[in-house]
């Protein structure tokens, strides 16, 4: 293949990895929090279609973008407030507002199928552009796709280098720590549920604004990215920069599928777009695995030099969710 | 207990209120007139025998898929996979009648190999998702959608591959299996007795199972508390195994009568939310088994009503989809909210 044509393809890939990376940080924030806001699915195609119709009737992509997070931040209010207020099942609330937005989405989306909309448009970086490989890949862009590459760095820096974010590590891993240390952790999840929200929203105006400008209701190629996109957050072990890995990583196999679809002409495309998943349910399983007792029995049997490689192996594979995850707080 | 009683069903009608406040806004927003809607989704449903007959046929896999969801439940596992399951017994069915379609075997042998290898396919679907859980720690959630996935491109695979009618695949399917390996249906009708029949035997099976069973109250304490059930020797992990399996199993039954009962053939996306939606009842009737034959007939209807919606009023159906969710999430805060003030029960 022409160098030329890989760039802009591999370009390509960092840009359709935006919404991804939106809806894995901002989820990835939630559930730091202890909250899981399984809505996701849902919000995004919400967010999507919503911030098409404001930008489509107010010609504002700016005003789009912000619809798109205030429907992200409102639907992650409605999974806060029936799990921290009413204490609620966040799985059971977070599944039916995955289908009521989705279903939400393609009824309200209607008489925008189709439409040609606006777009937003490259701002290439000046200077930084001109870097052989590297402008051509990462700086000829729109910003949408900068901010998915600072949302990376600014996450991680909040969350592993900041005394606010050692506070939104202890309320999701040991609320009862965090409240004696002074946190109020339900108000604090309350906070961190609508940011990671209104981040999972702008996935959508990332999508419908950008990768793939418009809306074609069911035939956006939008649905399912979210559920994805949930399993990335697992993958990525709560990490942003691990997290980001999975991102571009399944941007990357999404994009491999197109590439090699006509040389494989007996497979019809939309089997190899859903060849992300039976990967991702192995990556789940090699980051869980090392968990199950039979694992550890197995391993026990094994001879001292090989059990020690295998376990190093899978114990950097392995991430153990925040253990406040999905239990609410009480204070006494 | 009676004031409680009273108190609770005043909880459900008023989140029943607030929801179609809410759809009505949203019908409002969407420019169509909302009582004229309304009366036309009844229409849709009860307005003639030929759509309550629809009614009936969507009622079924409906049934099916909430009795099956109905155990899981039980055992406290979230078997979002159940669509998967389904389109797996479809895909079973419609491989077992291509085998035999030619044979000299009697038609009805043949109908009912092809039930049976859905219902297989359907638990074997389920297995995989229950042995990602038991023994590979991969929640059964994640499990189950990324196999959902793969479902839908294992049909789409088989429908424009090895299996597409002659001459082109399309998304209409593969080729319909001769009349004689038709599920009977009644005189002059689509609508099957044995489908209707066999999705209610498997909800009284699940109310008995459940209620009256050794089994069921041994599952049901797997599902509130897998500790104690392990320490009082429930064995715990062969428990949930079976819970999905037999979950599985009705779902591919469900999808074995899709095939050989309704659609006589295998499609792309031949589960149509039914699984989800089984879920969504599930949730509705607070895992109760007595309400599913009624709350599944409920939203079967609201199902075949909004199809007339589409044609009426050019409103997309999708339209069932927002009042069954939007009613089952206030159900599920008007609970909340009933907890808050009055306390737990």
């Amino acid at each position: 293949m022409d160098t030329n044509v890989l760039l802009t393809g591999l370009a390509g890939v960092l840009a359709a990895a935006a919404p991804v990376l939106f809806a894995v940080i901002g989820e990835t924030i939630n559930e730091r929090a202890g909250i899981i806001n399984l809505s996701m699915n849902g919000t995004i195609l919400l967010s999507a279609v919503g911030s098409f119709a404001v930008a489509y009737e107010t010609g504002s992509l700016a005003l789009g973008f912000l619809a798109g997070a205030l429907i992200g931040a409102l639907v992650a209010l409605i999974v806060a407030f029936s799990s921290i207020s009413l204490k609620q099942s966040q799985v059971a609330v977070g599944f039916v507002l995955a289908l009521a937005c989705r279903d939400l989405s393609y009824f309200l989306g209607t008489p925008y199928m189709n439409q040609p909309g606006p777009r937003l448009p490259v701002w290439s970086i000046p200077g930084l552009e001109n870097i052989p490989l590297l402008g051509p890949l990462f700086f000829r862009q729109e910003w949408i796709t900068y901010s998915s590459y600072l949302l990376i760095f600014l996450a991680w820096l909040w969350i592993f280098r900041t005394r606010p974010g050692l506070m939104l590590q202890g309320i999701g891993e040991r609320p009862a720590a965090a409240f004696v240390r002074g946190a109020n952790v339900n108000r604090l999840r309350y906070l961190y549920t609508v940011l990671g929200g209104a981040i999972i929203g702008i996935a959508g105006p990332a999508y419908s604004l950008n990768v793939k400008a418009g809306w074609m209701g069911t035939q956006s190629g939008l649905d399912g990215i979210g559920w994805i996109a949930l399993s990335i957050t697992i993958f990525g072990g709560w990490n942003p920069l691990r997290a980001a890995f999975g991102a571009y990583l399944f941007s990357l196999l999404q994009w491999l599928g197109l590439v090699l679809q006509p040389s494989l002409p007996d497979i019809p495309s939309q089997v190899l777009q859903v060849a992300p998943f039976p990967l991702m349910i192995l990556t789940l399983l090699l980051v869980n695995i090392s968990d199950a007792e039979w694992v550890a029995r197995t391993l026990a049997a094994l001879p001292e030099g090989s059990r020690r490689v295998v376990m190093k192996i899978l114990r950097a594979l392995r991430a153990s969710p925040p253990s406040g995850l999905g239990v609410p707080f009480e204070s006494e | 207990m009676k004031k409680n009683f009273w108190i609770n069903l005043a909880f459900q009608l008023g989140a029943l209120a607030v929801a179609l406040l809410i759809t009505t806004l949203i019908l409002l927003a969407a420019g169509a007139p909302p009582f004229k809607a309304y009366a036309s989704i009844l229409d849709g449903a009860f307005g003639s025998p030929g759509n309550l007959e629809r009614l009936l046929i969507s009622w079924s896999p409906l049934l099916l898929t909430t009795a099956g969801v109905l155990i899981t439940f039980s055992a406290g596992l979230w078997n979002i996979g159940v669509e998967g399951q389904m389109t797996l017994g479809a895909i079973f069915a419609t491989w077992m009648l291509r085998l035999l379609q030619d044979t000299s075997l009697p038609p009805a042998l043949i109908i009912f190999l092809g039930i049976l290898a859905g219902v297989l396919g359907g638990a074997l679907w389920a297995g995989l998702a229950g042995a990602l859980k038991t023994f590979g720690g991969v929640n059964e959630i994640f499990g189950g959608l990324g196999l959902n996935f793969v479902s839908m491109a294992l049909t789409i695979y088989l429908v424009f591959g090895p299996w597409k009618r002659p001459g082109t695949g399309s998304m209409s399917g593969t080729q319909p299996f001769d009349r004689a390996l038709w599920l009977p249906s009644f005189p002059e009708m689509n609508l099957s007795p044995w489908a209707l029949g066999l999705s209610i035997l498997a909800v009284v099976i699940v109310y008995f199972l459940l209620r009256g069973t050794h089994f069921g109250l041994r599952l049901k304490a797997v599902g509130k508390n897998m500790k104690a059930a392990y320490l009082m020797g429930v064995p715990t992990w062969q428990y949930s195994m079976f819970a999905f399996l037999l979950c599985g199993a009705f779902a591919g039954l469900s999808g074995a009568i899709q095939v050989t009962g309704v659609y006589h053939r295998l499609l792309p996306n031949i589960s149509n939310g039914y699984g989800f939606l089984g879920l969504l009842v599930a949730m509705l009737i607070n895992y109760q088994a007595i309400w599913a034959a009624p709350v599944a007939f409920i939203f079967a209807a609201l199902n075949t009503g909004s199809v007339q919606l589409q044609m009426l009023y050019k409103l997309d159906s999708s339209f069932s989809g927002v009042l069954q969710s939007f009613l089952v999430l206030l159900v599920l805060l008007g609970e909340g909210v009933r907890q808050r003030l009055l306390g737990k029960r």
